[in-house]
């Protein structure tokens, strides 16, 4: 049980998929306009994230090596069709804002790097935690990222407008201040998180 | 005229790293050297054009004829899988100095999200380029991919030379590796907003 629990904690700060295994950035770049988007973003990762885990994990012993990538790969990527279908369903408008980057999250590394390293060589409940954890982590840092931005580039957090003006750094909210943003925020994580 | 506005469009306005953020993890990755980083956007301005050519077809006259469109996600990514390994394989035994330069870095491209990011962009956005927002035809399609590779390939070259010259400084602790490369990655995108509005 604590085992489990060490799994799921493990993504937050030691393997924290963004700032220390920088896996995944093309998302977490791209997607992080705004708190909102980011901690979406991060949650359709978290769902393929444990549902292939959970799958990989339970087919691995049955899928011939020679194939192995192939077959997780159509695994990943019906997961990823069913995130596209269930969001242009339920909420079309976010499925909108986030656009390409959902059918991408079949290239995401982070998704074919757990299967490789965990979900192929262990135990579905052990996979499933393992999922659970790496995508809580990952969107955990896009929510911070996305939160960075929102206050930095259009001076509101989660949508709430905290400056009550409309005056942010709009540089913040484009592709430069994702670059610096992300590069600083870990600096701080090494500095202050990351155990040498 | 309007192939040369998809030109100066995909490479300078809607960089495909620096604007779209598509291929970031081979971006950092392999941009140490300068020699890799030619090697890498050969590669994938030779696959991008390739794959998007076969997901094109693909799409108009397999996907949209027999209204199976929700699989495109899953259609692209085995195509693009198994061209990757092709290209390998015909490389390998009709020109092994080619296979040389590209090899080490062709499996890498199947997961490098900026093929398949092209592939689909390409069949679902209406693009304008000054004119009307249309649909692209084979034809621009092939231009825009390939310009789109050179875009990344030119993005790929000046952050390689400016990572040689960064690693050659003395930068703090904390900095140190991929956080400075991101910074200054900010700072070149933020060079290259200045030709945003170029082309609409």
């Amino acid at each position: 049980m604590s085992n489990r629990f060490k799994l799921i904690t493990d993504g937050f700060v030691k393997n924290n998929p963004t700032f220390v295994l920088i896996l995944g950035m093309c998302p977490t770049l791209a997607t992080t306009t705004s708190a909102i988007n980011g901690l979406s973003m991060g949650l359709a990762t978290l769902f393929v994230l444990v549902l292939s885990n959970i799958v990989i994990s339970a087919i691995a012993p049955v899928v011939p090596d020679k194939v192995h990538i192939p077959a997780y790969i159509v695994v990943i990527a019906t997961f990823v069709t069913l995130v596209q279908l269930l969001m242009q369903a339920f909420t079309p408008a976010m499925y909108e804002t986030l656009g390409l980057f959902i059918p991408l999250i079949v290239v995401n590394c982070i998704i074919l790097g757990r299967a490789e390293a965990f979900a192929s060589k262990n135990g579905v409940l052990d996979s499933a935690c393992d999922g659970l954890g790496v995508g809580l982590g990952f969107t955990c840092s896009l929510t911070v990222l996305g939160a960075v931005r929102e206050m930095l580039g259009s001076g509101s957090i989660f949508g709430w407008n905290f400056l009550g003006g409309n005056d942010g750094m709009l540089a913040f909210v484009m592709a430069p201040g994702a670059f610096i943003c992300l590069g600083y925020l870990m600096v701080l994580f090494n500095k202050f998180l990351k155990k040498s | 005229m309007e192939y040369f506005l998809i030109i100066i469009s995909a490479i300078f306005v809607n960089n495909i790293v620096l604007a779209q953020f598509l291929g970031i993890c081979p971006f950092l990755g392999v941009s140490n050297k300068l020699s890799t980083a030619t090697g890498m956007s050969m590669a994938v301005c030779f696959v991008i054009t390739l794959a998007t050519l076969v997901t094109y077809l693909i799409n108009k006259y397999l996907l949209i004829p027999f209204n199976i469109t929700f699989l495109q996600t899953i259609a692209f990514i085995l195509v693009i899988a198994a061209l990757v390994q092709m290209v390998e394989i015909v490389l390998k035994k009709t020109s092994p100095s080619l296979y040389q330069a590209l090899g080490i870095f062709l499996p890498l491209i199947t997961t490098n999200c900026a093929v398949l990011g092209v592939a689909i962009d390409v069949v679902t956005k209406q693009f304008t380029f000054g004119g009307e927002a249309h649909f692209l035809n084979l034809g621009e399609a092939m231009v825009y991919a390939f310009a789109t590779s050179l875009g990344y390939g030119l993005a790929m070259v000046i952050f390689a030379g400016i990572r040689e010259h960064l690693a050659m400084n003395d930068v703090p602790k904390a900095f140190k590796g991929v956080p400075i490369a991101l910074i200054s990655v900010g700072i070149l995108a933020l060079a290259f907003m200045g030709f945003s509005g170029m082309v609409k």
